[in-house]
Protein backbone atom coordinates (compact mmCIF):
# COMPACT_ATOMS: atom_id res chain seq x y z
CA UNK A 1 0.00 0.00 0.00
CA UNK A 2 1.35 3.42 -0.89
CA UNK A 3 -0.26 5.10 2.12
CA UNK A 4 1.56 2.83 4.54
CA UNK A 5 4.76 3.41 2.60
CA UNK A 6 4.36 7.16 3.07
CA UNK A 7 3.73 6.66 6.77
CA UNK A 8 6.81 4.45 6.98
CA UNK A 9 8.99 7.05 5.25
CA UNK A 10 7.72 9.80 7.53
CA UNK A 11 8.40 7.61 10.56
CA UNK A 12 11.95 6.92 9.37
CA UNK A 13 12.60 10.61 8.77
CA UNK A 14 11.29 11.52 12.23
CA UNK A 15 13.33 8.83 13.96
CA UNK A 16 16.43 9.79 11.96
CA UNK A 17 15.99 13.43 12.91
CA UNK A 18 15.48 12.52 16.58
CA UNK A 19 18.66 10.42 16.57
CA UNK A 20 20.69 13.24 15.03
CA UNK A 21 19.22 15.79 17.41
CA UNK A 22 19.87 13.57 20.43
CA UNK A 23 23.46 12.87 19.41
CA UNK A 24 24.06 16.56 18.83
CA UNK A 25 22.87 17.31 22.36
CA UNK A 26 25.04 14.57 23.83
CA UNK A 27 28.08 15.89 21.98
CA UNK A 28 27.46 19.43 23.25
CA UNK A 29 26.90 18.20 26.80
CA UNK A 30 30.21 16.32 26.64
CA UNK A 31 31.93 19.44 25.39
CA UNK A 32 30.54 21.37 28.34
CA UNK A 33 31.73 18.68 30.77
CA UNK A 34 35.13 18.48 29.14
CA UNK A 35 35.55 22.26 29.23
CA UNK A 36 34.64 22.21 32.91
CA UNK A 37 37.31 19.57 33.58
CA UNK A 38 39.85 21.78 31.79
CA UNK A 39 39.02 24.62 34.18
CA UNK A 40 39.43 22.28 37.12
CA UNK A 41 42.83 21.09 35.84
CA UNK A 42 44.07 24.67 35.62
CA UNK A 43 42.78 25.55 39.09
CA UNK A 44 44.61 22.59 40.61
CA UNK A 45 47.77 23.40 38.71
CA UNK A 46 47.59 26.92 40.07
CA UNK A 47 47.23 25.61 43.61
CA UNK A 48 50.41 23.60 43.11
CA UNK A 49 52.32 26.55 41.71
CA UNK A 50 51.50 29.12 44.38
CA UNK A 51 53.70 27.77 47.22
CA UNK A 52 56.69 27.50 44.87
CA UNK A 53 56.22 31.01 43.57
CA UNK A 54 55.79 32.51 47.01
CA UNK A 55 58.89 30.67 48.21
CA UNK A 56 60.89 31.93 45.22
CA UNK A 57 59.93 35.60 45.40
CA UNK A 58 59.51 36.30 49.10
CA UNK A 59 63.20 36.95 49.55
CA UNK A 60 63.07 39.73 46.96
CA UNK A 61 59.73 41.22 47.82
CA UNK A 62 59.70 42.05 51.54
CA UNK A 63 57.49 45.04 50.86
CA UNK A 64 54.74 43.01 49.23
CA UNK A 65 54.02 40.74 52.20
CA UNK A 66 50.33 41.63 52.08
CA UNK A 67 49.91 40.56 48.45
CA UNK A 68 51.72 37.31 49.10
CA UNK A 69 49.75 36.46 52.25
CA UNK A 70 46.49 37.27 50.48
CA UNK A 71 47.24 34.77 47.73
CA UNK A 72 48.35 32.09 50.15
CA UNK A 73 45.27 32.54 52.34
CA UNK A 74 42.91 32.50 49.38
CA UNK A 75 44.54 29.28 48.21
CA UNK A 76 44.03 27.68 51.62
CA UNK A 77 40.39 28.76 51.57
CA UNK A 78 39.87 27.35 48.07
CA UNK A 79 41.35 23.99 49.02
CA UNK A 80 39.29 23.60 52.20
CA UNK A 81 36.10 25.09 50.72
CA UNK A 82 33.03 23.07 51.75
CA UNK A 83 31.00 23.79 48.62
CA UNK A 84 31.36 24.88 45.02
CA UNK A 85 30.15 28.43 45.65
CA UNK A 86 32.70 29.33 48.31
CA UNK A 87 35.43 27.53 46.40
CA UNK A 88 34.80 29.69 43.34
CA UNK A 89 34.76 32.83 45.46
CA UNK A 90 38.19 31.87 46.84
CA UNK A 91 39.46 31.01 43.35
CA UNK A 92 38.39 34.44 42.16
CA UNK A 93 40.36 35.97 45.03
CA UNK A 94 43.41 34.01 43.91
CA UNK A 95 43.01 35.29 40.37
CA UNK A 96 42.83 38.86 41.63
CA UNK A 97 45.75 38.41 44.02
CA UNK A 98 47.97 36.75 41.43
CA UNK A 99 47.18 39.48 38.91
CA UNK A 100 48.39 42.08 41.41
CA UNK A 101 51.40 39.95 42.35
CA UNK A 102 52.48 39.52 38.73
CA UNK A 103 52.01 43.25 38.19
CA UNK A 104 54.12 44.31 41.18
CA UNK A 105 56.79 41.79 40.25
CA UNK A 106 57.56 44.15 37.37
CA UNK A 107 58.91 46.60 39.96
CA UNK A 108 61.63 44.17 41.03
CA UNK A 109 64.22 43.98 38.27
CA UNK A 110 66.28 41.51 40.35
CA UNK A 111 63.56 38.93 39.72
CA UNK A 112 64.34 39.06 36.02
CA UNK A 113 67.75 37.55 36.59
CA UNK A 114 66.46 34.64 38.66
CA UNK A 115 65.97 31.72 36.25
CA UNK A 116 63.78 29.88 38.72
CA UNK A 117 61.48 32.86 39.15
CA UNK A 118 61.27 33.43 35.40
CA UNK A 119 60.32 29.81 34.88
CA UNK A 120 57.64 29.98 37.55
CA UNK A 121 56.44 33.28 36.18
CA UNK A 122 55.95 31.78 32.71
CA UNK A 123 54.20 28.77 34.20
CA UNK A 124 51.89 30.95 36.22
CA UNK A 125 51.23 33.24 33.28
CA UNK A 126 50.22 30.38 31.02
CA UNK A 127 48.13 28.79 33.78
CA UNK A 128 46.23 32.04 34.24
CA UNK A 129 45.76 32.35 30.48
CA UNK A 130 44.72 28.73 30.10
CA UNK A 131 42.26 29.26 32.92
CA UNK A 132 40.82 32.31 31.18
CA UNK A 133 40.61 30.53 27.82
CA UNK A 134 39.11 27.39 29.35
CA UNK A 135 36.48 29.52 31.02
CA UNK A 136 35.78 31.29 27.76
CA UNK A 137 35.52 27.93 25.97
CA UNK A 138 33.29 26.58 28.75
CA UNK A 139 30.93 29.53 28.52
CA UNK A 140 30.81 29.25 24.72
CA UNK A 141 29.97 25.55 25.04
CA UNK A 142 27.29 26.31 27.65
CA UNK A 143 25.75 28.92 25.40
CA UNK A 144 25.62 26.46 22.50
CA UNK A 145 24.09 23.73 24.64
CA UNK A 146 21.51 26.04 26.22
CA UNK A 147 20.55 27.55 22.87
CA UNK A 148 20.06 24.08 21.46
CA UNK A 149 18.02 22.95 24.45
CA UNK A 150 15.77 25.99 24.21
CA UNK A 151 15.24 26.18 20.48
CA UNK A 152 12.49 24.44 18.60
CA UNK A 153 12.37 21.63 17.62
CA UNK A 154 15.39 20.29 19.52
CA UNK A 155 13.71 21.34 22.79
CA UNK A 156 11.24 18.44 22.31
CA UNK A 157 14.11 15.94 22.40
CA UNK A 158 15.89 17.78 25.21
CA UNK A 159 12.76 17.77 27.39
CA UNK A 160 12.01 14.12 26.74
CA UNK A 161 15.49 12.92 27.56
CA UNK A 162 16.13 15.21 30.49
CA UNK A 163 18.86 17.49 29.11
CA UNK A 164 19.44 20.26 31.64
CA UNK A 165 20.67 23.72 30.82
CA UNK A 166 24.23 24.23 32.05
CA UNK A 167 25.29 27.13 34.22
CA UNK A 168 27.68 29.82 33.06
CA UNK A 169 30.94 30.31 34.87
CA UNK A 170 30.79 33.76 36.35
CA UNK A 171 33.85 35.42 37.75
CA UNK A 172 33.59 37.99 40.52
CA UNK A 173 33.12 41.58 39.42
CA UNK A 174 36.67 42.32 40.52
CA UNK A 175 37.90 39.33 38.56
CA UNK A 176 36.37 40.67 35.37
CA UNK A 177 38.65 43.68 35.58
CA UNK A 178 41.79 41.58 35.60
CA UNK A 179 43.12 41.21 32.09
CA UNK A 180 44.59 38.06 30.68
CA UNK A 181 48.11 38.16 31.97
CA UNK A 182 50.68 39.45 29.57
CA UNK A 183 53.98 40.12 31.26
CA UNK A 184 55.77 41.40 28.22
CA UNK A 185 53.19 44.15 27.87
CA UNK A 186 53.15 44.99 31.56
CA UNK A 187 49.38 44.94 31.99
CA UNK A 188 47.03 46.22 29.35
CA UNK A 189 43.41 47.21 29.38
CA UNK A 190 40.99 44.31 29.10
CA UNK A 191 39.20 43.94 25.81
CA UNK A 192 35.46 43.56 25.91
CA UNK A 193 34.59 40.11 24.61
CA UNK A 194 33.22 41.09 21.26
CA UNK A 195 33.18 38.38 18.68
CA UNK A 196 33.35 40.07 15.32
CA UNK A 197 32.84 37.22 12.92
CA UNK A 198 32.01 37.71 9.34
CA UNK B 1 27.95 32.47 19.09
CA UNK B 2 25.53 29.82 17.98
CA UNK B 3 25.82 31.32 14.52
CA UNK B 4 29.61 31.11 14.72
CA UNK B 5 29.28 27.45 15.54
CA UNK B 6 27.21 26.80 12.44
CA UNK B 7 29.74 28.72 10.37
CA UNK B 8 32.47 26.46 11.61
CA UNK B 9 30.59 23.29 10.68
CA UNK B 10 29.87 24.78 7.30
CA UNK B 11 33.56 25.60 6.79
CA UNK B 12 34.55 22.11 7.81
CA UNK B 13 32.05 20.56 5.38
CA UNK B 14 33.27 22.80 2.59
CA UNK B 15 36.85 21.76 3.25
CA UNK B 16 35.98 18.07 3.22
CA UNK B 17 34.19 18.61 -0.09
CA UNK B 18 37.04 20.57 -1.61
CA UNK B 19 39.62 18.00 -0.56
CA UNK B 20 37.55 15.19 -2.07
CA UNK B 21 37.15 17.18 -5.28
CA UNK B 22 40.84 17.90 -5.42
CA UNK B 23 41.68 14.20 -5.08
CA UNK B 24 39.13 13.21 -7.75
CA UNK B 25 40.48 15.81 -10.20
CA UNK B 26 44.01 14.73 -9.45
CA UNK B 27 43.32 11.01 -9.99
CA UNK B 28 41.31 11.79 -13.15
CA UNK B 29 44.22 13.83 -14.49
CA UNK B 30 46.61 10.97 -13.95
CA UNK B 31 44.22 8.46 -15.50
CA UNK B 32 43.75 10.69 -18.56
CA UNK B 33 47.48 10.87 -18.96
CA UNK B 34 47.76 7.08 -18.73
CA UNK B 35 44.98 6.76 -21.27
CA UNK B 36 46.82 9.02 -23.71
CA UNK B 37 50.06 7.13 -23.17
CA UNK B 38 48.24 3.86 -23.80
CA UNK B 39 47.31 5.10 -27.26
CA UNK B 40 50.76 6.31 -27.97
CA UNK B 41 52.91 3.53 -26.47
CA UNK B 42 50.60 0.81 -25.11
CA UNK B 43 48.19 -1.56 -26.83
CA UNK B 44 45.13 0.64 -26.88
CA UNK B 45 43.83 1.55 -30.34
CA UNK B 46 40.65 2.36 -32.14
CA UNK B 47 39.92 -0.40 -34.65
CA UNK B 48 36.74 -0.10 -36.73
CA UNK B 49 35.37 2.54 -34.38
CA UNK B 50 35.69 0.51 -31.21
CA UNK B 51 38.31 0.57 -28.52
CA UNK B 52 40.57 -2.48 -28.41
CA UNK B 53 43.55 -3.57 -26.35
CA UNK B 54 44.32 -3.77 -22.64
CA UNK B 55 44.65 -0.33 -20.99
CA UNK B 56 47.72 -1.28 -18.96
CA UNK B 57 49.22 2.20 -18.68
CA UNK B 58 45.81 3.68 -17.80
CA UNK B 59 45.49 1.27 -14.88
CA UNK B 60 49.05 1.92 -13.76
CA UNK B 61 48.41 5.65 -13.87
CA UNK B 62 45.13 5.25 -11.97
CA UNK B 63 46.90 3.16 -9.35
CA UNK B 64 49.67 5.71 -9.10
CA UNK B 65 47.16 8.54 -8.71
CA UNK B 66 45.35 6.72 -5.91
CA UNK B 67 48.62 5.76 -4.25
CA UNK B 68 49.88 9.35 -4.47
CA UNK B 69 46.62 10.62 -2.93
CA UNK B 70 46.83 8.19 -0.02
CA UNK B 71 50.47 9.02 0.48
CA UNK B 72 49.63 12.73 0.49
CA UNK B 73 46.84 12.24 3.00
CA UNK B 74 48.78 10.16 5.49
CA UNK B 75 52.32 11.38 4.85
CA UNK B 76 51.64 14.92 3.63
CA UNK B 77 52.40 16.61 6.93
CA UNK B 78 55.75 14.84 7.22
CA UNK B 79 56.59 15.78 3.63
CA UNK B 80 55.69 19.42 4.21
CA UNK B 81 57.75 19.54 7.41
CA UNK B 82 60.70 17.92 5.65
CA UNK B 83 60.47 20.33 2.74
CA UNK B 84 60.71 23.36 5.03
CA UNK B 85 63.28 21.59 7.23
CA UNK B 86 61.35 21.93 10.46
CA UNK B 87 62.13 20.13 13.69
CA UNK B 88 59.99 19.55 16.74
CA UNK B 89 60.00 22.42 19.19
CA UNK B 90 61.59 21.44 22.52
CA UNK B 91 61.06 23.38 25.75
CA UNK B 92 64.80 24.06 26.03
CA UNK B 93 64.71 27.85 26.24
CA UNK B 94 62.24 30.21 27.94
CA UNK B 95 61.07 31.48 24.54
CA UNK B 96 60.40 27.98 23.25
CA UNK B 97 58.53 27.18 26.46
CA UNK B 98 56.45 30.32 25.93
CA UNK B 99 55.51 29.27 22.39
CA UNK B 100 54.55 25.78 23.57
CA UNK B 101 52.44 27.32 26.33
CA UNK B 102 50.68 29.66 23.91
CA UNK B 103 49.93 26.72 21.61
CA UNK B 104 48.15 25.05 24.55
CA UNK B 105 46.32 28.26 25.38
CA UNK B 106 45.00 28.69 21.86
CA UNK B 107 44.04 25.02 21.60
CA UNK B 108 41.96 25.47 24.77
CA UNK B 109 40.36 28.62 23.40
CA UNK B 110 39.47 26.81 20.17
CA UNK B 111 38.32 23.68 22.05
CA UNK B 112 40.67 21.60 19.91
CA UNK B 113 43.33 18.99 20.73
CA UNK B 114 46.79 20.47 21.29
CA UNK B 115 48.80 20.41 18.04
CA UNK B 116 52.44 19.40 17.90
CA UNK B 117 54.71 22.42 17.62
CA UNK B 118 57.57 22.62 15.12
CA UNK B 119 60.30 25.14 14.50
CA UNK B 120 61.87 26.37 11.26
CA UNK B 121 65.25 27.98 11.75
CA UNK B 122 64.56 31.02 9.60
CA UNK B 123 65.00 34.66 10.61
CA UNK B 124 61.85 35.80 8.80
CA UNK B 125 58.79 35.84 11.13
CA UNK B 126 56.15 33.48 9.78
CA UNK B 127 54.06 30.43 10.73
CA UNK B 128 51.84 27.75 9.27
CA UNK B 129 49.66 24.84 10.35
CA UNK B 130 49.27 21.48 8.67
CA UNK B 131 48.03 17.93 9.22
CA UNK B 132 45.15 15.77 8.05
CA UNK B 133 42.74 16.55 10.93
CA UNK B 134 42.72 18.29 14.32
CA UNK B 135 43.91 15.11 16.04
CA UNK B 136 46.98 15.01 13.80
CA UNK B 137 47.62 18.73 13.57
CA UNK B 138 50.92 20.53 13.56
CA UNK B 139 51.78 24.18 13.96
CA UNK B 140 55.14 25.44 12.80
CA UNK B 141 56.74 28.79 13.63
CA UNK B 142 60.01 30.31 12.47
CA UNK B 143 62.89 31.26 14.72
CA UNK B 144 62.34 34.82 13.47
CA UNK B 145 58.82 34.81 14.87
CA UNK B 146 60.03 33.63 18.26
CA UNK B 147 62.81 36.21 18.30
CA UNK B 148 60.76 39.23 17.29
CA UNK B 149 57.29 38.71 18.75
CA UNK B 150 56.03 39.12 22.27
CA UNK B 151 53.50 36.87 23.94
CA UNK B 152 50.47 38.82 22.79
CA UNK B 153 51.57 38.74 19.15
CA UNK B 154 52.41 35.03 19.28
CA UNK B 155 48.90 34.46 20.66
CA UNK B 156 47.39 36.28 17.70
CA UNK B 157 49.44 34.28 15.19
CA UNK B 158 48.77 30.91 16.84
CA UNK B 159 45.08 31.78 17.20
CA UNK B 160 45.04 32.25 13.43
CA UNK B 161 46.73 28.86 12.97
CA UNK B 162 44.30 27.16 15.39
CA UNK B 163 41.45 28.51 13.26
CA UNK B 164 42.96 26.74 10.23
CA UNK B 165 43.13 23.57 12.35
CA UNK B 166 39.53 23.84 13.56
CA UNK B 167 38.09 24.57 10.12
CA UNK B 168 39.99 21.70 8.44
CA UNK B 169 41.83 24.22 6.26
CA UNK B 170 44.99 22.35 7.17
CA UNK B 171 43.83 19.24 5.33
CA UNK B 172 42.87 21.05 2.14
CA UNK B 173 46.01 23.16 2.20
CA UNK B 174 48.24 20.16 2.82
CA UNK B 175 46.68 18.15 -0.01
CA UNK B 176 47.06 21.13 -2.32
CA UNK B 177 50.69 21.53 -1.33
CA UNK B 178 51.55 17.88 -1.92
CA UNK B 179 49.35 17.26 -4.95
CA UNK B 180 50.33 20.50 -6.68
CA UNK B 181 53.87 19.25 -6.41
CA UNK B 182 52.60 16.00 -7.96
CA UNK B 183 50.94 17.82 -10.83
CA UNK B 184 54.09 19.82 -11.47
CA UNK B 185 56.00 16.55 -11.57
CA UNK B 186 53.51 15.12 -14.04
CA UNK B 187 53.79 18.13 -16.32
CA UNK B 188 57.55 17.86 -16.15
CA UNK B 189 57.35 14.21 -17.11
CA UNK B 190 55.19 14.94 -20.14
CA UNK B 191 57.50 17.73 -21.30
CA UNK B 192 60.47 15.45 -21.03
CA UNK B 193 58.89 12.46 -22.77
CA UNK B 194 57.79 14.84 -25.52
CA UNK B 195 61.35 16.06 -25.82
CA UNK B 196 62.82 12.57 -26.08
CA UNK B 197 60.34 11.26 -28.66
CA UNK B 198 60.53 14.36 -30.79
CA UNK B 199 57.17 15.87 -29.92
CA UNK B 200 53.96 14.05 -29.13
CA UNK B 201 51.53 16.35 -30.84
CA UNK B 202 54.00 18.06 -33.14
CA UNK B 203 52.99 16.83 -36.60
CA UNK B 204 49.40 15.65 -37.17
CA UNK B 205 49.63 12.14 -38.63
CA UNK B 206 53.31 11.61 -38.04
CA UNK B 207 54.21 8.81 -35.75
CA UNK B 208 57.53 7.71 -34.43
CA UNK B 209 58.61 4.28 -33.30
CA UNK B 210 56.07 1.91 -31.90
CA UNK B 211 52.80 2.65 -33.62
CA UNK B 212 53.52 3.21 -37.32
CA UNK B 213 51.50 0.16 -38.38
CA UNK B 214 48.01 1.53 -37.74
CA UNK B 215 47.30 4.83 -39.41
CA UNK B 216 43.89 5.65 -37.92
CA UNK B 217 45.02 4.63 -34.46
CA UNK B 218 48.08 6.80 -34.94
CA UNK B 219 45.89 9.78 -35.79
CA UNK B 220 43.62 9.24 -32.81
CA UNK B 221 46.70 8.69 -30.69
CA UNK B 222 48.18 11.95 -31.88
CA UNK B 223 44.91 13.75 -31.15
CA UNK B 224 44.77 12.35 -27.63
CA UNK B 225 48.46 13.15 -27.33
CA UNK B 226 47.65 16.79 -28.04
CA UNK B 227 44.88 16.72 -25.46
CA UNK B 228 47.22 15.24 -22.89
CA UNK B 229 49.79 17.87 -23.70
CA UNK B 230 47.28 20.70 -23.35
CA UNK B 231 46.10 19.18 -20.10
CA UNK B 232 49.63 18.86 -18.83
CA UNK B 233 50.46 22.43 -19.74
CA UNK B 234 47.31 23.80 -18.16
CA UNK B 235 47.28 21.52 -15.11
CA UNK B 236 49.87 23.33 -13.01
CA UNK B 237 48.30 26.63 -13.94
CA UNK B 238 44.87 25.48 -12.78
CA UNK B 239 46.32 23.84 -9.71
CA UNK B 240 48.00 27.11 -8.83
CA UNK B 241 44.82 29.08 -9.44
CA UNK B 242 42.94 26.65 -7.21
CA UNK B 243 45.48 27.03 -4.45
CA UNK B 244 45.14 30.79 -4.65
CA UNK B 245 41.37 30.90 -4.91
CA UNK B 246 40.83 28.73 -1.89
CA UNK B 247 43.30 30.35 0.42
CA UNK B 248 42.55 34.07 0.29
CA UNK B 249 39.10 33.92 1.86
CA UNK B 250 40.46 31.44 4.39
CA UNK B 251 42.99 33.98 5.63
CA UNK B 252 40.30 36.57 6.39
CA UNK B 253 38.20 33.94 8.16
CA UNK B 254 41.14 32.69 10.18
CA UNK B 255 42.02 36.28 11.15
CA UNK B 256 38.46 36.73 12.43
CA UNK B 257 38.55 33.42 14.29
CA UNK B 258 41.87 34.35 15.89
CA UNK B 259 40.15 37.40 17.36
CA UNK B 260 37.28 35.17 18.48
CA UNK B 261 39.78 33.00 20.39
CA UNK B 262 41.94 35.73 21.89
CA UNK B 263 39.04 38.20 22.35
CA UNK B 264 41.72 40.72 21.51
CA UNK B 265 41.98 42.15 17.96
CA UNK B 266 45.19 43.90 18.94
CA UNK B 267 47.13 40.62 19.24
CA UNK B 268 46.98 39.65 15.57
CA UNK B 269 46.96 43.27 14.45
CA UNK B 270 50.31 43.90 16.13
CA UNK B 271 51.70 40.61 14.81
CA UNK B 272 50.75 41.36 11.20
CA UNK B 273 52.13 44.88 11.48
CA UNK B 274 55.37 43.47 12.75
CA UNK B 275 55.52 41.05 9.83
CA UNK B 276 54.73 43.92 7.43
CA UNK B 277 57.86 45.64 8.66
CA UNK B 278 60.14 42.76 7.77
CA UNK B 279 61.03 42.29 4.15
CA UNK B 280 63.13 39.15 4.20
CA UNK B 281 61.61 36.17 2.39
CA UNK B 282 61.71 32.66 3.76
CA UNK B 283 64.54 30.50 2.44
CA UNK B 284 62.77 27.16 2.54
CA UNK B 285 59.32 28.12 1.32
CA UNK B 286 58.49 27.23 -2.25
CA UNK B 287 55.55 27.90 -4.55
CA UNK B 288 54.21 24.54 -3.40
CA UNK B 289 54.01 25.52 0.26
CA UNK B 290 53.61 29.31 0.09
CA UNK B 291 49.83 29.23 0.51
CA UNK B 292 50.13 27.53 3.90
CA UNK B 293 51.86 30.36 5.72
CA UNK B 294 50.12 33.09 7.70
CA UNK B 295 51.74 35.68 5.45
CA UNK B 296 53.05 34.97 1.98
CA UNK B 297 56.68 33.92 2.50
CA UNK B 298 57.87 34.59 -1.06
CA UNK B 299 59.54 37.85 -1.89
CA UNK B 300 57.99 39.95 -4.61
CA UNK B 301 54.68 38.14 -4.36
CA UNK B 302 53.67 40.03 -1.29
CA UNK B 303 52.10 43.23 -2.54
CA UNK B 304 49.07 45.33 -1.89
CA UNK B 305 47.66 45.55 -5.36
CA UNK B 306 43.96 44.88 -5.36
CA UNK B 307 43.37 44.69 -9.11
CA UNK B 308 41.68 41.75 -10.78
CA UNK B 309 44.92 40.06 -11.78
CA UNK B 310 46.56 40.78 -8.47
CA UNK B 311 43.62 39.06 -6.80
CA UNK B 312 43.69 36.16 -9.20
CA UNK B 313 47.35 35.40 -8.77
CA UNK B 314 48.05 35.92 -5.11
CA UNK B 315 47.63 33.26 -2.43
CA UNK B 316 47.10 35.76 0.35
CA UNK B 317 44.96 38.84 0.73
CA UNK B 318 47.08 41.98 0.83
CA UNK B 319 48.59 42.42 4.28
CA UNK B 320 47.41 46.04 4.34
CA UNK B 321 43.83 44.95 3.78
CA UNK B 322 44.00 42.39 6.58
CA UNK B 323 45.46 44.96 8.94
CA UNK B 324 42.64 47.36 8.01
CA UNK B 325 40.02 44.76 8.86
CA UNK B 326 41.59 44.00 12.23
CA UNK B 327 41.81 47.70 12.94
CA UNK B 328 38.09 47.97 12.23
CA UNK B 329 37.41 45.12 14.69
CA UNK B 330 39.54 46.87 17.28
CA UNK B 331 37.58 50.09 16.85
CA UNK B 332 34.34 48.18 17.17
CA UNK B 333 35.61 46.66 20.40
CA UNK B 334 36.39 50.15 21.65
CA UNK B 335 40.10 49.51 22.06
CA UNK B 336 42.84 51.88 21.09
CA UNK B 337 45.07 51.05 18.19
CA UNK B 338 48.77 50.79 18.94
CA UNK B 339 49.99 54.04 17.39
CA UNK B 340 53.71 53.54 16.96
CA UNK B 341 53.81 50.36 14.93
CA UNK B 342 50.73 51.42 13.00
CA UNK B 343 52.34 54.62 11.79
CA UNK B 344 55.34 52.70 10.58
CA UNK B 345 53.33 49.95 8.92
CA UNK B 346 51.21 52.05 6.60
CA UNK B 347 54.03 53.07 4.23
CA UNK B 348 55.46 49.52 4.14
CA UNK B 349 52.33 48.39 2.37
CA UNK B 350 54.04 47.15 -0.73
CA UNK B 351 56.35 44.37 -1.85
Amino acid sequence: MSASLVVLIIAIVIVGWAVLGYNGLVSLRNQVQNSWRQIDVQLRRRHDLIPNLVEAVKGYMQFERDTLTQVVEARAKAISAPDQGSRMAAENQITGGLGRLLAVMENYPQLKSDQNVLKLQEELTTTENQLAFSRQAYNDAVMQLNTRIESFPTNLIANNFGFKQAEYFQGAAEDQAVPKVDLSMGGRAPQPPSAPRS
Amino acid sequence: MAAAHTDFWELERRNRRETAMLVVVFVALFTALGFGLDFRFGDLAIVDGSLTGFPLLTLIALGFGVFQSLLSYYGGAALVLASVQARELAPDTPQHQMVLDVVREMALAARMPVPKAYLMSDPSPNAFATGRDPNHSIVCVTQGLIDTMDREEVQGVLGHEMAHVRDYDIRTMMMIAVLVAGVAMLADFVYRSMWYTGGVGGGGGRSSGSRDDDNSGGNAGALIGILVLVLAVLAPFFAQLLAMAVSRQREYLADAASVEFTRNPRALLRALERIAQTESPLRNASRGTAHMFIVNPLQGVRDDNEGFFANLFSTHPPLGRRIERLRAMLNEAGGEAPPTIAAAAAPTARG
